[in-house]
């Protein structure tokens, strides 16, 4: 070990080699079966089930829970693929307490829901591990769809559709598919590669022609594509980041946390992935947890996350923020950056603490500063590189119910479009649903 | 603390507890580990006729039901009798009443049914010096096919036949232990009794297959790919023990017979409702074969607090319960109750609105915003959402007072009433 947590400066190699692979494996195993056949049991098979309804997928959740207890994982496993084809990863990185474990009676009887994720992740890992696709592809209807973004919303459409009989071609710009899944998330949501093999898994259905390195508007335009395509879906994600907007916002040092994330992710030496002594990691979002706790995986000493808002206006789920004040994050809210001091190298964030005016969010006149010599921003993505020619709600594409956009033959969903809170499964779910809507356009069934 | 010293037919024991005739009283040693904990006393495993030793399959002898967590809740096993010699149970026998003589000391027998083979191992046993002896006419499996056990106890001349040799033959105390398997435990009670047994004791265990194997389609425990029928007991069978206890408890014909009652006993509370419904004590075999000897700390101290709690001595609770258990036709039907859902305790699961909507009455509506609530013009009391309901005390029965009106039925509620002067029955008797 060359450096330590106290080397100055932004330095790699801070750890031990074997703390690495101890840090960013698998936050929580999985069950084995009898682990999996005690939580499976604490399930009440509700009635009209309030964790189905608080699932963006809607996954029959007291039937894959009883599957379980019967000992079929398996058929457990497909139950949810049946709505959510990336529900192995949704097992790992969905908000739950938020989203099914938060609607469990029993987090309302007990504050111990019972263990949705972790019990889909038993049942999904069953499958996926035997590398076993239930699902068989219709006969080919000699339709062609192309699919623009190989995230969630792209694949879980692409899958759909290649199901049902089309050709699918998906165009997406990184060099590997899986959209933030690959490149987005934190490292021990989805360790051992999970993401590309979730990915191999899918593709198994065939039918579906993965194109990386094709970037929408530089390699082809929408008309092009629909030229050549019988119908459209965009799952383009957030491609830009917010800017700061303060002074030497560009410092060596301070840097976009996505940007950081996707380096980590496919980074083969971790060890060699240098990190600050003082990092800030500016955001109160999942992005900005991922930020802030790989930061402190990695060996920085000293990790702040500092948001502008109240601690109630985080998007960071409670579950997150305190994972991340467990790792050693310390969290800072009610403080707006107004400044980084660099000379050549960054030194020190400047921030003003804030409270709600009657205008909005004003400053409080008083200030601090944090010693930094790496900063990450993680203040939101913004749509980047959509096609001109498609109406925008507010900042995102304007899609309805069944992800139509303003022009016919061209759907959308995930994270480019408005409605959801930019999660996996949401993400989803929108994909699968403008795959349905598509299948009847081709097909002429239905509306 | 409470006295739970007991005598029960003579047999002195310094708590109601003992083990049941079963592997765990197989030899010396295992009794001697159980006196040590605390055990008030033993039926030994039950002792064959002079000669070869009995012989015992070679794979696995026991299968069992779980629920989640693997907590056992039903045992079977296909286990014979003790198959050591004779001559060593018995001085085993011996020495253990000798070095532990406030022990219940039991002898559990089966022998072929003559007379010549009881008349003989009774002088074995006598010279033993133990307290009594179960005849064990119970066993399921196994012997039962070569005309012992419950080949003997399903047919109650025999029973009576037998009892009657072994009074004839022994001075000792006689326990019938009874088999369930028959349509009506009076019948062998009765017989035990003419016989002039000085108890009985039930039930024996159930016969059973626990599970199949859906690989090899065979019974488990698998024996070479086939499965026999064996004896099924713990938790699971507690219920049909109680009711059997019961039945003979409250028979005019067998009322005050002394009872000892077996049957899925694994706590304290399990053992004070045998004894409520009219056992003079228990015996144990599964609880302590899952959990070992230990639990006879739990099972003494929880009787004895229940006792001080209650205000009551042993004799005092023991048949306690025998009066209050009747027929169906006595059981009043004004009496009127109607289903209660706790709002603040209510969690919003949906069981009780699934289990009434879809298997009863459709006396519990649910609104969108999932608050459940009884009907009362379409709840029969059935008590099915009060069972289904995995909170306790969320659901509890309320009694309507005499003189309301039951919504349901549109009828007030009277006096006492029952089956035998109702108007729809065509057997009903003018009341009087």
């Amino acid at each position: 070990m060359s450096n330590s947590p106290t080397t100055p400066g932004i330095a790699p190699a801070r750890l031990h080699p074997e703390d690495y692979a101890r840090h960013f494996d698998d936050l929580y195993p999985d069950y084995d079966p009898h682990e999996a056949m005690v939580a499976a049991d604490r399930c009440y098979f509700c009635h009209d089930a309030p964790c189905i309804t608080a699932c963006p997928t809607e996954i029959d959740i007291p039937l894959f829970i009883r599957q379980i207890q019967a000992g079929q994982p398996e058929a457990a496993a497909k139950t949810i693929f049946d709505q959510n084809i990336l529900g192995g990863m949704c097992a790992r990185v969905c908000p739950t307490e938020t989203l099914c474990e938060g609607a469990c009676v029993r987090e309302m009887a007990e504050g111990k829901p019972v263990e949705i994720g972790r019990l889909q992740r038993y049942a999904t890992e069953t499958l996926i591990a035997k590398n076993a696709h239930p699902y068989e592809r219709a006969a080919p209807t000699g339709k062609r769809v192309a699919v623009v973004g190989a995230g969630p919303a792209g694949l879980a459409c692409a899958h759909k559709l290649a199901m049902h009989g089309h050709d699918v071609t998906v165009f997406d710009a990184r060099e590997k598919p899986g959209g933030l899944n690959e490149y987005g998330i934190a490292a021990y949501k989805t360790a051992h590669d999970f993401a590309a093999a979730e990915v191999d898994w899918l593709m198994q259905i065939g039918g579906i022609e993965l194109r990386q390195g094709w970037r929408l508007g530089s390699d082809g335009t929408l008309a092009d594509l629909q030229g050549e395509f019988d119908a459209v879906f965009l799952g383009i994600g957030l491609a830009g980041v917010n800017a700061l907007g303060i002074a030497q916002d560009d410092a060596p040092g301070a840097r976009d946390a996505v940007e950081f994330i996707a380096e980590l992710r496919q980074a083969p030496d971790l060890a060699a992935l240098p990190i600050g002594r003082h990092v800030v990691v500016i955001g109160g979002g999942m992005t900005a947890v991922d930020a802030a706790v790989q930061s402190r995986l990695l060996g920085a000493e000293h990790v702040t996350m500092v948001y502008r808002r109240g601690p109630e206006d985080m998007s960071a789920s409670d579950y997150e923020l305190s994972h991340a004040a467990n790792e050693g994050v310390k969290i800072i809210t009610n403080a707006m950056p107004v400044a980084i001091h660099a000379n050549g190298a960054l030194r020190e964030v400047e921030f003003a603490y804030t409270h709600q005016g009657p205008t909005g969010l004003e400053p409080t006149g008083e200030t601090f500063r944090l010693q930094a010599d790496q900063v990450f921003k993680a203040i939101g993505q913004t749509l980047e590189g959509a096609p001109e020619e498609l109406a925008l709600d507010g900042r995102k594409l304007s899609v309805d119910a069944e992800g139509r956009t303003s022009l016919a033959g061209v759907w959308a969903g995930g994270d480019c479009t408005g409605g959801g809170e930019d999660l996996t499964v949401t993400a989803v779910a929108q994909g699968r649903d403008a795959a349905m809507s598509i299948h009847a356009y081709l097909t002429g069934a239905g509306g | 603390m409470a006295d739970l010293t007991t005598n029960f037919i003579g047999i002195k024991s310094p708590n109601p507890y003992w083990l049941a005739s079963a592997p765990p009283t197989d030899k010396e040693y295992n009794v001697v580990r159980a006196f040590k904990a605390g055990w008030g006393g033993v039926v030994w495993k039950t002792l064959g006729a002079e000669g070869p030793p009995i012989v015992n399959v070679n794979g696995p002898r026991y299968g069992a039901i779980w629920g989640a967590d693997r907590r056992l809740l039903g045992l079977n096993n296909i286990e014979l009798i003790t198959d050591r010699p004779l001559e060593v149970n018995l001085r085993e026998i011996k020495q253990v009443k000798r070095d532990w003589p406030d022990r219940a000391m039991v002898v559990s027998l089966m022998v072929p049914c003559d007379e010549e083979s009881w008349k003989a191992i009774l002088a074995r046993v006598e010279e033993t010096e133990a307290d009594g002896v179960e005849l064990n006419f119970g066993c399921p499996h196994g012997m039962s096919e070569r005309g012992m056990g419950s080949a003997v106890g399903q047919v109650p001349e025999y029973i009576e036949m037998v009892t009657r040799w072994v009074k004839k033959h022994s001075r000792m105390p006689c326990i019938v232990k009874l088999t369930p398997n028959i349509t009506d435990i009076r019948k062998p009670a009765e017989a035990a009794k003419r016989g002039g047994a000085d108890a009985v004791s039930l039930i024996n265990t159930i016969n059973s297959i626990t599970s199949v194997n859906l690989d090899d389609f065979s019974p488990e425990p698998m024996i070479d790919g086939k499965g026999a029928h064996g004896g099924y007991c713990g938790p699971a069978v507690k219920p049909i023990a109680l009711n059997m206890v019961a039945e003979i408890a409250r028979d005019p014909a067998t009322a005050g017979l002394p009872i000892s009652g077996i049957g899925g006993v694994t706590t304290w509370r399990d053992a004070a409702e045998f004894l409520a419904l009219g056992a003079g004590n228990v015996q144990v075999c599964t609880a302590a074969m899952t959990y070992g000897f230990g639990i006879i700390k739990e099972l003494t101290a929880g009787l004895s607090l229940y006792l001080d709690q209650k205000g009551m001595t042993l004799d005092e609770l023991q048949g306690r319960a025998v009066p209050n258990v009747t027929d169906w036709q006595y059981l009043n039907l004004n009496y009127v109750t109607k289903a209660r859902i706790n709002q603040d305790l209510c969690i919003q699961c949906g069981r009780c609105f699934a289990a009434c909507e879809d298997t009863s009455h459709q006396a519990i509506s649910m609104s969108t915003d999932r608050k459940f609530d009884v009907i009362d013009e379409e709840c029969v009391a059935c008590n099915l959402c009060v069972n289904v309901c995995p909170v306790e005390n969320c659901i509890t029965m309320e009694t309507l007072p005499k003189g309301a009106t039951d919504p349901r039925t549109g009828e007030v509620v009277g006096d006492y009433a029952n089956w035998t002067t109702h108007p729809n029955n065509p057997m009903a008797k003018a009341a009087e």
